[in-house]
């Protein structure tokens, strides 16, 4: 009985803190510009939308990883999914929280193009590394 | 039968500290050492405890007094170091109120009154006493770590905290006690699937150093956050 309760009362915790803190992530970087190269590869223009994260995570695939935002990648990639199960279930009987899974599916699509930006910038780099050597 | 550390357990402790001298050196190169010295501190002791732990567990086994005692007694005293780091975050968020006098007044009665009860509990049936208090302390501190955590980031919503490096230190201090509660209700709730939810104890301990590396390497101390926008409930 005990251990049900923390379990119920830890799980929630935990929900809550895994959402804010992949929002303090995708927060981050949404003020960030992407370049008009990004812009013309990804299709996302001003405002990205959930249906482009799948898109920009196969082109992130592409690219070398970056040891530093594999992790953040891997968070984004979990908090998507859990809000496809929301918008799949809970979403469909709330109608405000469509509204917001899609937003924010918009958010991670937006994170992971920001992501992209950034190992094409690394990629160079490793690129104009190789030639000076 | 002797009971052995496989190669898996081998492979999350050697990351657990590379990631853990990662969040030291992380700290030191972005200037983050000094600010967030109780951190670091318990940081760089996880990792001489780390390498100690090694030492002892090849000199004498797994199975052994030498490892238990050591291993139970160095756990309590990480567990202090990470209430004193938690209580650091309460300082910085608190620091325009200049609430420091209240902040260590309230860490110290709160660790001796946990101490105090950890003694109540274990004095009733137990001979070796010194042994089942810093089990119970540790256990019973880290319940009170989990209990401010959740306290503190009600703190960093109501005081309408910015800055996103604290607020994510804040953030990944409640996603891995929350792990470790979670995990510990489970080991509770399916005793006899105790060894799954074993196997994930050691991986839990690797999200710390984890997500510290991670803010001090990406997040500068300028950057802001409006923290309302983080809530799962809209403020």
């Amino acid at each position: 009985m005990m251990a049900g309760v923390i379990f119920i009362f830890s799980a929630a915790a935990l929900l809550q803190f895994f959402i804010s803190y992949c929002r303090s992530l995708i927060a981050a970087s949404s003020k960030q510009a992407l370049s008009a190269e990004v812009k013309d590869v990804t299709g996302i223009q001003r405002i990205a939308s959930g249906d482009d994260f799948q898109r920009v995570m196969q082109l992130l695939q592409l690219c070398p990883e970056r040891p530093e935002d594999r992790n953040s990648v891997q968070a984004i990639g979990a908090y998507f999914r859990l809000l496809n199960f929301l918008r799949s279930t809970v979403a469909k009987f709330v109608p405000s929280m469509q509204d917001w899974t899609e937003s924010e599916r918009g958010h991670c699509a937006y994170f992971a193009a920001v992501a992209l930006e950034r190992r094409i910038s690394f990629s160079r780099d490793m690129l104009a590394q190789q030639m000076d050597a | 039968m002797e009971i052995v550390l496989g190669p898996y357990e081998y492979v999350v402790w050697l990351a657990c500290t590379l990631l853990e001298i990662a969040v030291l050196v992380c700290a030191f190169k972005k200037d983050a050492l000094r600010r967030y010295i109780l951190l670091n501190v318990y940081m760089a002791a996880s990792v001489l405890v780390s390498i100690a732990r090694y030492n002892i567990l090849s000199h004498y086994g797994f199975t052994s007094k030498e490892y238990l005692y050591f291993y139970y007694y160095s756990d309590s005293l990480l567990t202090i170091a990470l209430y004193f780091a938690l209580v650091s975050l309460y300082s910085h968020i608190f620091a325009d109120l200049k609430a420091e006098r209240y902040i260590r007044l309230g860490t110290v009665l709160l660790l001796s009154g946990t101490a105090l009860f950890s003694y109540a509990v274990v004095q009733q049936f137990s001979s070796k006493l010194v042994t089942h208090f810093v089990v119970e302390l540790s256990q019973n501190l880290y319940f009170v770590g989990l209990v401010l955590t959740y306290i503190l980031w009600a703190a960093v919503l109501k005081m309408r905290e910015t800055r996103t490096r604290l607020i994510q230190l804040v953030l990944s201090m409640g996603v891995y006690f929350s792990l470790f509660a979670a995990n510990f209700a489970l080991q509770n709730l399916y005793q006899s699937r105790g060894a799954f939810f074993e196997v994930l104890t050691p991986l839990f301990g690797c999200f710390l150093p984890l997500s510290w590396a991670y803010t001090f390497w990406q997040v500068p101390e300028e950057a802001r956050t409006v923290p309302s926008q983080l809530a799962v409930v809209p403020r």
